[in-house]
């Protein structure tokens, strides 16, 4: 499973720092691909849930819903200070925080903007994270609430 | 002899999903070399194919079973035909009940993204039948007869005489691979215009089967190729596999040059050669012979 | 002899009896059940006396009294038409009625006609005829009972004329059944003519502008046609000697073809209009107001199959002659234009009727071929299109009553609201196109034939046509198929009639296409042989055949195996990815304004590319045109 992650990115509030290191990291000079990283654009061929940006009340309902039309086993990664906690923006009256505050984060990287190195660091360990939940689906482990 | 014939469809069930991996992973690796990256590993496809059968299920309607289903079963029986040496009309024929099937699962989730993609390929499908068609019937014209045992048992290769059909179909072909500039339905992974199109809504082993599909089908396509250059010397093979490999990589590299078009250029242009190159071939040796 | 006479003379007094049943109710139904079921015996009993005997047969060499009531039954015919041509002031068929009836009856009267030759005959090609028109049209009239019930509560504005409509239904079927036994030339054109008047009759049923319109322009197509036909009648009687088909066909084999090009050509206009080639395709475009019994019977079926008909009889002469090269022209353009003009159509009934004039199309280009292997794809199209058309009309039909509409954007996700007419609709339209079932097999055929007839023209037609074909059908088919969730399935109202003739047309349509080989084998090849003086071997050879057997298998199994292999896991089921913003019910989404927004799957019509505007005209235009062209160099040259 780690060998195929493939990605779902989705920006929530971004100022787009995040999103362009995002896509800089899929460009030759970082090249996501050659870990087996597609960036799809569709949660339901998507593994891990790649968000930038904090979350405020217009995107929580879409987040949730695109979490829920992931398969398992899948891996959530806030990329970007603002995904992690609402970063900058936290004390806005538009932003509820960090993706956490809507569906459970496995992987947190924080950044702002966040290096195209990190992000490709926090894929890999998240690919590895991918591999556990898989083991755990198989051994028949409890489903994880749903965010 | 049945045997034979047996051994060839099982040759064909067992190798082509790994010819047809490995052909995907080579097309992956050779557009990053071209876009100047490193590229996955050529094993990637099949790290995403099991992937994708370990995955949850999730469906959108009941139907997307059957009719993905039906999709695979009759992607694999046309390659079974084909390598069997049977009939090479019988065959596209079979191809395109294939393809009704993976179109009607596609308009059967009822999503936006899905429709679009199955509206496009219907007129993918529209584009590129008249070209094999029309090369189908030019094999026949040259071989006397539509089994491809017979086409392939000849004394000269079939693109002596058909070159501007063997011209059209590589060009429909790129269609067929859905390759830039005509992926308008569905493309390739980095390559989207609606989301997935055609796929949109598939996941797990669904969206699995679909990609063996496209192997067994990319396999059949090469094969058909390799029919024209194919003929009874045994110096034939080689030319035949090295031509397949030739206007496969030609392929890849039109995908990584040109951008996408609009699906009314595609049409246009597709039955444009297919009229202009086809066309000619065939009334030319209508006459001659 | 006595089925024969029976076969014609009882949907007559069928049709008296139910002129004057006015009261609808269970009598009135019963009587209309129990003549459709002694047609299809009589059918079958035909069938299988023609076929154990082996051989073909001819009756009736001296008819004199039969010969006058003919004659008085034409100038009955125009009568007929002086009275609506004056009543409605379209004084153009008054003068097309008068131009072919009079110099026909004045050829009879003044002793001209050729006398002693065989009247009636029964071959293999007859039997398939009266197959297809005994079983379909049978069929077609058992539905037309339930059909025309709910046709009348849902139109109250249309006055209710059901005694003269089902009536008309059995006149036809009787016409029908005379012009497919008539060997004389005569008595063909008598019983042509009858089914102009029907179909005119028909169309005008509901009595609207817009049906009055059309009915006219029916007539005067059809007309038309039959002044063609009239005018070669008298060429042959007086120039010629000739009374009867067979006899032409015989003449022109021995003397060659430039001696009877000039009766063929006439004779190819006249099939040529009444089976609605370009440029007369309108009519038939127009006949779709008319309530679907009469489509699915006149006008796909069978009437126009009478046109068609005509050009398998005579096509040993058509073969390598200008005739020939005008019906294979017409035919294959039309195939093609038809077929794209098909495209932007939404409205279901008008796809049906541009599908019908490309197959069609298709049948006349392979009998124009005029050889045994284009005779032989024509022959098969003509039965399997007759089955799988009537079949999608009839859906059509039953699906406008109980949705209200018969637009194909109103039946996206019909899967779920009538499953069962969903499911009858795409074995139809499976069966319209693709392997293995019986029109993609004749569509084979007639490509093979072609190839080997080395007509790259034709090839084209085919292979572009055959292209916009799956476009049309394709998208039909995925509307039918949507699965939209939460919507409501809709009460089963039809009737258990017209269940019976979709049901046994559904099954008719997956047989056909198991039976194939016997049909060609039993059926066809022995009329070819008779036609063409030769027998070649399977044209789809036996391996085929058994490779779509399996295929067929395949189909069937399927979805049980599917069933099976997922019976066990609980897959989860999850909206459609509308990027995050599905409402949940598959119709809306959440706008940027936080509310929903209902969202709407179209098909593609490309009316810019496609439209009726835009390639209608043109096509008319270049059919015409080549149409004239060619019969003034065919007849000017031999005369």
């Amino acid at each position: 499973m780690s060998k195929s992650p493939w990605v779902l990115h989705y920006d929530g509030s971004s100022c787009n720092g995040c999103d362009i290191e995002v896509l800089a990291s899929m460009t030759p000079v970082y090249d996501l691909e050659r870990f087996g990283v597609v960036n799809t654009g569709d949660p339901k061929h998507a593994d891990i849930f790649l968000i930038t940006g904090g979350i405020n009340a217009q995107n929580a309902p879409v987040v949730k819903q695109l979490y829920s039309q992931m398969p398992d086993p899948k891996v959530v990664v806030a990329v970007g200070i603002c995904a992690c906690d609402g970063g900058v923006f936290k004390e806005c009256y538009n932003i509820l925080g960090g993706v956490d505050k809507v569906i459970p984060v496995d992987l947190y990287v924080p950044g702002c903007a966040v290096k195209p190195e990190s992000i490709i660091d926090g894929l890999r360990k998240a690919a590895v994270l991918l591999d556990e939940k898989e083991k755990r689906m198989k051994a028949g482990a409890p489903a994880r609430k749903e965010g | 002899m049945v045997w034979q014939t047996v051994l060839r469809i099982l040759l064909f069930l067992i190798c082509a999903p790994f010819a047809g991996g490995l052909l995907d992973g080579l097309d992956r690796k050779a557009s990053a070399r071209m876009q100047g990256r490193q590229g996955p590993p050529v094993l990637q496809p099949f790290y995403d194919v099991w992937k994708l059968f370990h995955k949850q299920t999730i469906v959108v309607n009941r139907l997307q079973d059957f009719l993905v289903g039906g999709y695979f079963a009759f992607s694999v029986f046309t390659g079974c035909l084909f390598f069997a040496g049977g009939d090479l009309l019988l065959s596209f024929f079979a191809l395109t009940l294939a393809e009704v099937f993976l179109f009607m699962a596609a308009c059967s989730a009822n999503s936006p993204y899905s429709s679009m993609g199955a509206q496009r390929e219907l007129i993918q499908i529209m584009s590129y039948e008249p070209m094999l068609l029309l090369a189908a019937i030019g094999l026949y014209m040259v071989s006397g007869s539509f089994f491809v045992d017979d086409m392939v048992g000849r004394g000269a290769s079939a693109i002596a005489l058909l070159p501007g059909v063997f011209f059209g179909v590589v060009f429909v072909f790129v269609i067929k691979f859905r390759k830039s500039p005509f992926d308008i339905s569905s493309s390739h992974h980095a390559h989207q215009e609606m989301v997935k199109g055609l796929t949109t809504e598939l996941s797990g082993s669904e969206l699995g089967l679909v990609e063996l599909a496209g192997w067994y089908e990319d396999v059949l396509l090469l094969g058909f190729l390799a029919l024209f250059v194919l003929n009874r010397g045994v110096w034939s093979i080689p030319a035949a596999v090295l031509t397949c490999l030739a206007c496969y990589f030609l392929i890849v590299l039109v995908d990584n040059v040109f951008p996408r078009v609009r699906w009314d250029k595609m049409l246009g242009w597709a039955w444009a050669v297919t009229l202009i190159f086809g066309g000619a071939n065939v009334l030319i040796l209508a006459l001659v012979r | 002899m006595t089925v024969v006479a029976f076969l014609i003379l009882f949907p007559f007094f069928a049709a008296i009896v139910l002129s004057q049943m006015k009261k609808p109710g269970r009598v009135r139904d019963g009587f209309v059940y129990s003549c459709s079921a002694l047609i299809i015996a009589a059918v079958v009993y035909l069938t299988a006396d023609v076929l154990t005997a082996g051989r073909s047969r001819s009756y009736l060499t001296d008819t004199r009294s039969l010969d006058q009531a003919i004659l008085a039954g034409e100038f009955l015919l125009m009568a007929l038409v002086f009275y609506y041509g004056f009543r409605f002031r379209k004084y153009y068929v008054v003068l097309l009625s008068a131009a072919q009836t009079l110099p026909v009856a004045w050829m009879e009267l003044s002793g001209r006609g050729v006398e002693g030759q065989v009247h009636l005959s029964v071959d293999n090609l007859t039997v398939t005829m009266c197959l297809v028109v005994g079983l379909v049209g049978s069929l077609i009239c058992i539905y037309a009972v339930g059909y025309l019930k709910d046709y009348h509560a849902h139109h109250k504005e249309y006055r209710d004329r059901s005694p003269f409509f089902f009536s008309m239904l059995f006149v036809f079927l009787g016409a029908m059944f005379g012009l497919v036994f008539s060997a004389s030339l005569t008595w063909m054109y008598f019983f042509w003519e009858i089914t102009s008047i029907c179909s005119f009759l028909l169309i005008g049923y509901n009595e609207s502008k817009i049906a009055v319109r059309n009915s006219f322009r029916a007539l005067w197509m059809n007309l038309l046609g039959g002044l063609g036909f009239a005018l070669a009648i008298l060429y042959c009687t007086l120039v010629l000697g000739v009374a009867n088909i067979q006899d032409l066909v015989n003449l022109g084999m021995a003397a060659g073809g430039k001696a009877v090009l000039v009766p063929v050509t006439l004779l190819a206009f006249a099939a040529l209009t009444k089976s609605a080639q370009m440029p007369f395709c309108g009519w038939l475009l127009g006949a779709m107001v008319a309530p679907t019994p009469t489509s699915a019977l006149l006008h796909s079926a069978t009437m126009v199959k009478a046109g068609v008909y005509l050009l398998i009889r005579i096509s040993p002469l058509l073969y390598g002659s200008l005739s020939g090269i005008l019906v294979t022209s017409i035919g294959g353009f039309t195939f093609f234009a038809a077929s794209l003009l098909a495209v932007s159509q939404s409205d279901g009934k008008k796809v049906l009727a541009y599908s019908t004039v490309s197959n069609l199309g298709l049948i006349t280009a392979c009998a124009g071929v005029g050889l045994y292997e284009a005779v032989w794809a024509a022959i098969l199209l003509l039965m399997f299109h007759a089955v799988s058309k009537s079949l999608m009309f009839l859906s059509v039909g039953a699906v406008e009553n109980s949705i209200g509409s018969r637009n194909i954007e109103d039946m996206h996700g019909l899967i779920v609201r009538l499953p069962k007419l969903a499911f009858v609709m795409t074995v139809g339209i499976f069966g319209m196109f693709l392997a293995p079932f019986g029109m993609l097999i004749a569509k084979w055929a007639a490509l093979k034939a072609f190839v080997d007839s080395r007509s790259v023209l034709l090839i084209l037609f085919l292979v572009f046509g055959s292209g916009s074909t799956l476009l049309y059908w394709g998208k039909w088919l995925g509307k039918l198929v949507a699965v939209t969730h939460q919507s409501e399935r809709l009460p089963d109202t039809v009737h258990k009639g017209e269940w019976t003739a979709i049901g046994t047309l559904t099954a008719l349509v997956i047989l056909l296409c198991v039976l194939f080989p016997a049909l060609s084998a039993g059926l066809v090849q022995p009329q070819l042989v008779l036609m063409f003086h030769t027998r070649l071997t399977a044209i789809i050879s036996d391996a085929d055949v058994k490779v779509m057997i399996m295929m067929l298998c395949m189909i069937v199994i399927l979805p049980l195996v599917m069933r099976l292999l997922t019976s066990g896991s609980r897959s989860k089921v999850v909206p459609a990815y509308m990027a995050g913003v599905n409402e949940g019910d598959d119709r809306h989404f959440v706008d940027s304004r936080g509310r929903p927004k209902s969202m709407y799957l179209a098909n593609w019509y490309m009316e810019d590319r496609f439209g009726e505007n835009k390639i209608l005209k043109p096509s008319l235009v270049v059919s015409a045109a080549g149409l004239t062209v060619l019969m003034i160099v065919a007849i000017g040259g031999a005369l």
